[in-house]
């Protein structure tokens, strides 16, 4: 498997470019799961960071959605991981909030569930070295009442956002 | 005399209890209010798997030695098999059927919602059937319970359960943890009427639940605020937070009221300590004359005795399970709700 070029600063892979989204309203941010749906397979990693209120969960829930999930979509802040099936698509969702020490994601069966099929991971800073290089970062802004959708492809993300709509 | 010990281990608890069917707790041990829990194994399991495996024998024996019971004294091992974290699950429900299979018991595997559901009839023998209002860090739900193993869900959280708008709301406002009594504490300083916050579902056909916005509002009016949040703002948000969510459970429970029946209205979980909520849920069933039941705070958490007092239920309607009975993360109590498309 080639591995992705490298740099000085970016140790772990170059970064595709930025892009940043607006989000109005749960219209935008359904569009913004609906172009991510069709992109995501097994294997992927979608770290979704952002403070408390930001939009985290919510986009979670929109992307199961667009992905066919009609089952509910709780907050899997309390239970740590909800699992789901999208048709043939396995789907972890993680919220590691609740953790202070990295060696408990391995008992959480992170590695698993990212052998099997696609994992949404919220507070990605909690996995220190577990996370992997290979992922899409989403960091959740909300500001002066405007919430932003950051998305910085990292690994063999870099190119993967290129058939997406702006 | 049937006495049924339970074994409790499905988030951040471990615990086991020995209870009877005349409805005493011979004992109810509960890791975490333990001490000396250090003896146990070092840590109080929040995540871990290991944990519960390291501290769940020693607990049991504590259990069984408080009752003053020894194993093959009791009837029947109840664990809770779902929903949960499943690590936890595991442990507890693999305990249970060794301990089954080893001293030839019968299992009763127990859902965890089930084991709150019945917790009034162990605390003061109500009669089916009776309207639930379950609010815990994991839960938000309103239930009709007409029997063992015969629950409606009138209405769920779609999203956020209430223990944990409490809790991050707590986060938010740098209130310390547990953030569930340090809102109350705060809340009880500040000016409920302060800070106007949605109220998410509030009017909406149906029983279900929603808390996320909250956050976002919350966030919002405290940014709009001169930083770091001055004392008095911080209580007037946790005020404010707690009345529109004081006010939006009562809205739901007063609807599931309508659709239920006359019938009496129960609180559990552990938001049911919030003293605030109590008194309006209290004023509430007052005003449609009916009678309010609350079980003890050590009972309305997470604990042995209710999965126990469910498990003895279920023995003696002959309810017991095969020890190759499977733990669910997820297990709804009334199939039909969480089916796939519906919408409570």
């Amino acid at each position: 498997m080639p591995q992705p070029p490298t740099d000085s600063h970016n140790p772990k892979g170059a970064p595709g470019p930025a892009r940043r989204l607006r989000l109005d309203d749960l219209a935008a941010t359904a569009a913004l799961a609906g172009h991510l749906a069709t992109a995501v397979s097994a294997g992927d990693c979608l770290a979704l960071s952002g403070d408390l209120g930001t939009g985290k969960t919510s986009f979670a829930r929109a992307l199961l959605a667009a992905l066919g999930v009609d089952e509910e979509v709780p907050s899997p802040t309390f239970a740590l991981v909800q699992t789901y099936q999208a048709g043939p698509l396995a789907v972890a969702h993680f919220d590691l909030y609740r953790l202070d020490d990295p060696d408990d994601v391995a008992e959480l069966g992170f590695d698993d569930a990212l052998d099997t099929g696609l994992v949404l991971v919220e507070w990605p800073d909690r996995l220190g070295a577990a996370l992997p290089e290979d992922r899409l970062d989403i960091c959740f802004t909300l500001a002066d009442g405007v919430r932003m959708a950051t998305l910085r492809p990292q690994g063999s993300w870099s190119h993967r956002l290129d058939g997406l709509p702006p | 005399m049937t006495l049924v010990l339970g074994i409790e281990t499905s988030c951040d608890e471990t615990a086991a209890a020995v209870v009877a069917d005349d409805r005493r707790i011979l004992s109810n041990v509960v890791l975490s209010q333990i001490e000396d829990h250090r003896a146990f194994g070092g840590v109080v399991p929040e995540i871990a798997a290991r944990a519960h495996v390291s501290a769940l024998d020693g607990l049991i024996r504590r259990a069984l030695d408080e009752a003053g019971l020894a194993l093959s004294a009791v009837d029947g091992i109840a664990a809770t098999a779902g929903p949960g974290l499943i690590g936890g699950v595991i442990v507890g429900l693999v305990t249970a059927k060794a301990l089954c299979a080893a001293a030839a018991k019968p299992l009763l595997a127990v859902n965890h919602l089930e084991g709150h559901a019945l917790t009034p009839r162990l605390v003061s023998g109500m009669a089916f059937p009776y309207l639930l209002l379950l609010v815990s860090g994991g839960h938000c739900q309103l239930l009709v319970v007409a029997g063992v193993g015969r629950y409606r869900r009138l209405g769920t959280t779609i999203d956020d359960a209430i223990g944990e708008a409490f809790d991050k709301t707590a986060k938010l406002l740098d209130l310390g943890f547990p953030g569930g009594p340090a809102v109350e504490r705060a809340a009880a300083r500040g000016d409920a009427g302060r800070f106007s916050l949605p109220r998410p579902l509030a009017g909406r056909p149906g029983c279900d639940f929603s808390f996320s916005g909250l956050k976002t509002a919350l966030r919002e009016r405290a940014a709009a605020l001169p930083q770091p949040l001055a004392a008095q703002d911080r209580a007037d948000l946790a005020a404010s937070f707690q009345d529109v969510v004081g006010a939006l459970v009562i809205e739901r429970t007063e609807r599931a009221m309508g659709l239920s029946g006359k019938m009496p209205l129960v609180v559990a979980g552990g938001v049911a300590a919030n003293g605030a909520l109590r008194r309006r849920l209290e004023a509430l069933a007052a005003q449609h004359g009916v009678p309010f039941v609350a079980p003890p705070p050590a009972l309305c958490t997470d604990n042995g005795a209710m999965i126990a007092w469910a498990g003895l239920e279920r023995l003696q309607l002959g309810l017991v399970d095969p020890l190759d009975v499977a733990p669910r993360a997820r297990w709804p109590l009334d199939p039909l709700a969480a089916a796939p498309g519906a919408k409570a």
